[in-house]
């Protein structure tokens, strides 16, 4: 059974839903699993070299995965991934 | 004349007694906050104390200022350097259809005056920066980000932690937007969240995205509703969590932010004074792209431009010499376009690198500006050596060459 990713709504049109399933062991799987049915999001979601983006933090079950272990953080069926964009309107 | 000095018959405390007394006026005016136990004639009163910062006078701002003004804010600072812009007039409420081309903190301060009189306005028509931002902020009890760029989101913050002052951080981009209490009672701060910018030009502003009229509305109440329970005490405020905002679900949710101990601003506090933030988020000095703010600059690489009225001067004289790319997207290309050009959408550019003749002379173009500069550059990483920015993009064809053409 899969986790699920909530997209922000830009991203979200890169992946024609604002809400994905992913499958891994761990994070940093399931987001690797995700650039590759969408390509378009990959750059979006990490760095040149795998690692997020200090300006997309991602949320675990609602916790800060910088605290938990960074894409490293294992993953089990039904956790709830949010992914959250810098953004600077006002 | 004073109308009450406490209620309850209850020895004041020290703080108590130096809350300002309200008139009859204003017991009748704030009638159903008294009737609330919640606040009461003491919070009212603290409300009429409180000393409240609003950094902009736009989007967010506006809702910030007319509530916290109806909600009887004693001083309501306000920082912005803006003029009111008709394309203001779909959001931003403090502002009327006959203030454009008013300074907005000329029309929000009557606006306000008009809402409240009680309410006393100190106004700061100038951009916020690492020179002004701690005398400006000093006299406040909250702040309140109404920004609408990182560098200045990231100015205010460190400012309110080196000031030990809480931040009401808000913030919108085209259906979402985002919210918390920063910098106060050993919570989080806005570095804790995103302890880097994105790259200048990566994410666009609301001048160059877009955004839902009511979602600064939406937002910008929400961080009203956090001062005020701020200065009242009351309740939870947003402080360790963020909440975000989706108008097109309507769904809010709140994820925790928690203090990082590497933070240079509120853990190590290695970050002492504030630092050069146009250079810290990647953007040329005051850029002013859209007369907005700076998320469309570039401080990178240059980026050769070319005046509407000399790309004017070429058009008109058959020049075949020159590619007109529009950069922007399709149903921008709907409102209004310059005629000669053809549509290339930003996002296409590199699919689209083989039909661009470097031979030729490539002048590309947008809404503003920036996104052009963009698009300029991937042309030069990609070789092109003849390529210029239209400087302005279509705004500034519309002021200098062709009125008919829609500015938006």
């Amino acid at each position: 059974m899969p986790i699920t990713i909530q997209l922000p709504k830009v991203l979200a049109d890169l992946a024609g839903s604002r809400s994905i399933e992913a499958n891994g062991s761990t994070l940093g799987e399931a987001v690797d699993e995700v650039a590759g049915r969408f390509p378009a999001l990959a750059t979006r979601l990490r760095d040149d070299k795998g690692d997020p983006y200090e300006y997309v933090v991602f949320y675990l079950n609602d916790e800060d995965i910088r605290l938990i272990g960074g894409f490293g953080a294992p993953i089990t069926d039904g956790d709830e991934v949010t992914i959250v964009p810098a953004v600077a309107g006002g | 004349m004073t109308y009450f000095h406490g209620t309850d018959g209850a020895a004041a405390t020290a703080t108590e007694r130096e809350l300002p007394d309200l008139s009859r006026d204003e017991i009748q005016r704030y009638s159903r906050h008294l009737i609330l136990p919640d606040v009461a004639l003491d919070g009212q009163r603290r409300l009429k104390a409180a000393r409240v910062l609003l950094v902009g006078a736009g989007g967010l701002g506006s809702p910030l200022g007319l509530y916290l003004a109806a909600a009887g804010i004693g001083t309501i600072g306000l920082v912005d350097f803006d003029v009111v812009d008709l394309t203001n007039l779909q959001r931003q409420l403090l502002h009327g259809t006959k203030d454009v081309g008013r300074p907005k903190l000329d029309s929000a301060r009557d606006r306000i005056a008009d809402v409240n009189p009680h309410v006393h306005v100190e106004s700061y028509e100038t951009r916020l920066t690492s020179a002004n931002a701690l005398e400006i902020l000093e006299p406040y009890d909250v702040v309140i980000d109404g920004t609408d760029n990182f560098a200045t989101r990231y100015l205010v913050n460190d400012a309110c932690v080196l000031l030990g002052k809480p931040n009401v951080y808000g913030s919108i981009f085209r259906f979402e937007g985002q919210a918390s209490l920063f910098a106060d009672a050993n919570g989080p701060c806005y570095r804790c969240l995103f302890r880097e910018p994105p790259p200048a030009g990566l994410v666009p502003s609301c001048a160059e995205g877009g955004v839902l009229g009511v979602l600064p509305g939406l937002v910008g109440t929400i961080q009203a509703t956090e001062a005020i329970k701020r200065i009242l005490g009351i309740g939870e405020t947003l402080v360790g969590r963020l909440l975000l905002v989706d108008a097109l679900t309507m769904r809010f949710r709140t994820v925790n932010v928690r203090r990082n101990p590497a933070c240079p601003a509120c853990g190590t506090r290695a970050l002492r004074e504030l630092i050069d933030y146009d250079a810290f988020c990647g953007v040329a000095a005051h850029p002013n792209v859209d007369g907005h703010g700076t998320n469309g600059g570039n401080g990178r690489q240059e980026v050769p431009e070319i005046g509407p009225r000399e790309l004017a001067r070429r058009l008109s004289s058959a020049d075949e010499s020159i590619d007109l790319i529009d950069v922007r997207e399709p149903h921008e290309w709907h409102i209004a376009r310059i005629p000669g050009a053809r549509l290339v959408p930003l996002g296409n550019l590199d699919q689209a690198l083989t039909t661009i003749d470097a031979g030729r002379d490539t002048i590309v173009y947008c809404r503003s500006g920036a996104r052009s500069a963009k698009a300029v550059r991937t042309l030069k990483a990609a070789g092109h050596k003849r390529v210029w920015n239209l400087a302005g993009g279509v705004l500034r064809w519309s002021d200098e060459v062709d009125p008919t053409v829609a500015k938006y």
